[in-house]
């Protein structure tokens, strides 16, 4: 069972029967004078796969650094509660290039059964073999699997992704994909992941959040089967929703003042 | 698809006298007949096309012991222009006559004595040198007091040359053994400090940041993540540093030395024996050439994970 931090417990009334895994409360964020994120509010629950959409520039990356709590330099205020096991994956995988594969999935794992539970974390993302390799011998998707694998395995009840496949070929991306709601479905965690892409939302999420300009402005479940298809209905449904709320299917003129003529 | 570049296998260009496409000369293998809708090579130069060329700008595959390549060309020359007569045997001894004064020497003992004393100077010399420097940047490196009482200092002593210290040194420590290995340790610790204080302050910030998410205890941190990021720096400052050992060295024995290399090559020049200076040079030589080779070694072992330009 998860334990959770005991601000959670004591930080009041939690709407509804939501169990929540993330609470996000007047959250602002500023670099200079301009306000990135505005009185953000969020609660995401447990073990639900959230997408958090936006623009560039939009605040996405903000509000999960925040989360992450990987955001001392920037000034802001807003109350952040969070579970105990947070994981985070990066844009690039980030290994590090004096480790070995194994022994950069289980860096910083605590207790004797690391290495055990590094190699099975390996296993499961299709890179048993390669646990004694450097990480410059693996292929771009390749690391991001071992990335996936080290955030796995500490159990996170939170998985924090920060456009995770955004440095991806196509291909591997869909791969990527499947591989990731794959873990999701067997271990369960929150999930909340920053992307731009509608596609890689509606695929992998139940949940999608549109940032912009520092708000939300819009938060939809999505009801679709598992395997999605693109070609169904729904899902194309949901994304021009989507593109709508990005602000993508507008003329453009009423969305950028500088091409206004 | 089926572009089929035959001027690329066959050797020749592609000529354009308009005249019915041929086969390329008899080179080509005995291919199967080309498809016939294959351009011909002729529609080939008037599309623009050319014979893909591989094009090569790293620096190719390294020579084995290519190093020791450039300084056997220089005694080659030398044993040349000495069996030539081009050289005064008073100013220059040829090859042969060096290693007639070595084989003296050695018969003698006194080489093995030289060397010895000078071996096990610079060697102190160095270690001592190496500890300071690591210690002075591990502690500027990792806490801010450390670096506002160390750096500064460090960069201040930096810009004076050890040879500006010598006097100070000898009113200090005296002209013995103490002064001598000071001065080697002195010049070989700034050069640990300053490359290995360089990479630890300059460590990948993204690599900081996966060390806050992944929850590392400041001494994980320091032990997966700042050492080995610093080793690179540190390498460079070693194969520095022993130069300047030598470097150093080879002041101090020019200071009233009664052992080591340089000793027995001042000796030499109040005889004009040129042929034991030439061994003293030769031995200098040799020692800095092979500890730098040494450090290389090491380096290439421990940082077995860096891929670089070299491999």
């Amino acid at each position: 069972m998860a334990t959770y931090d005991h601000r959670l417990s004591e930080g009041g009334p939690v709407a509804g029967s939501m169990d929540p895994a993330v609470r996000v409360s007047g959250l602002t964020r500023s670099f200079g004078d301009r306000q990135v994120l505005r009185d953000v509010d969020l609660t995401l629950a447990r073990g639900e796969f959230t997408a958090l959409l936006g623009r560039s520039g939009s605040g996405k990356s903000t509000l999960l650094r925040a989360v992450a709590g990987l955001d001392h330099t920037t000034v802001g205020t807003g109350e952040i509660l969070v579970p105990r096991r947070v994981s985070l994956v990066f844009q690039d995988s980030r290994l590090l290039p004096w480790l070995r594969v194994l022994d950069n999935v289980v860096l910083g794992l605590p207790g004797d059964g690391a290495k055990e539970r590094g190699r099975a974390a390996l296993d499961e993302v299709g890179l048993g073999g390669r646990s004694s390799s450097w990480p410059h011998e693996l292929s771009g998707g390749e690391q991001q699997r071992a990335a996936l694998a080290r955030s796995l395995v500490s159990e996170p009840e939170l998985l924090l992704a920060d456009e995770p496949f955004g440095a991806l070929d196509a291909l591997t991306r869909i791969r990527m994909h499947r591989l990731l709601r794959r873990l999701y479905e067997r271990h369960r965690p929150a999930v909340l992941l920053v992307t731009h892409d509608v596609d890689e939302a509606v695929t992998l999420a139940d949940r999608v959040l549109v940032l912009d300009d520092g708000d939300f402005v819009l938060d939809l479940r999505l009801d679709l089967p598992a395997g999605r298809d693109p070609g169904d209905p729904l899902f194309q449904r949901h994304r021009t929703t989507l593109l709508g709320a990005l602000g993508a299917l507008s003329d453009d003129r009423t969305k950028d003042p500088k091409e206004a003529s | 698809m089926n572009l089929d570049l035959t001027s690329r296998t066959g050797g020749g260009t592609a000529t354009v006298t308009g005249g019915p496409a041929k086969a390329p000369p008899s080179s080509a293998p005995p291919a199967p007949a080309p498809p016939t809708d294959a351009p011909a090579p002729d529609t080939a130069a008037a599309a623009g096309l050319v014979p893909a060329t591989q094009r090569r700008l790293g620096r190719g595959k390294s020579i084995p012991f290519g190093r020791l390549l450039g300084p056997l060309l220089i005694v080659l020359a030398w044993w040349g222009a000495s069996a030539a007569g081009l050289l005064d045997p008073r100013k220059l001894s040829s090859p042969a006559s060096v290693v007639t004064s070595a084989q003296e020497l050695w018969v003698s003992g006194r080489l093995q004595e030289s060397v010895q004393a000078s071996l096990s100077r610079a060697l102190l010399g160095l270690l001592i040198g190496v500890a300071a420097g690591l210690v002075l940047a591990l502690a500027s490196g990792l806490s801010r007091v450390g670096d506002a009482v160390v750096d500064g200092t460090l960069q201040v002593k930096r810009s004076i040359p050890n040879l500006a210290l010598l006097p100070l040194l000898i009113l200090w420590l005296g002209i013995g053994e103490t002064m001598k290995v000071v001065v080697i340790a002195l010049g070989v610790t700034v050069g640990i400090y300053i490359n290995t204080h360089a990479a630890l302050v300059s460590i990948d910030a993204r690599y900081v940041e996966l060390a806050e998410a992944q929850r590392l205890s400041r001494w994980q941190f320091l032990r997966k993540v700042v050492l080995p990021a610093a080793l690179p720096g540190f390498f460079t400052g070693l194969r520095l540093a022993v130069t300047a050992a030598w470097l150093g060295l080879i002041v101090v024995e020019q200071i009233n030395a009664t052992s080591g290399i340089g000793y027995m090559m001042f000796q030499a020049q109040q005889y004009a024996q040129s042929g034991i200076i030439l061994v003293g040079l030769v031995l200098y030589g040799a020692f800095g050439f092979a500890s730098d080779a040494l450090v290389r070694l090491v380096e290439g072992r421990v940082l077995s994970w860096r891929r670089t330009i070299t491999a």
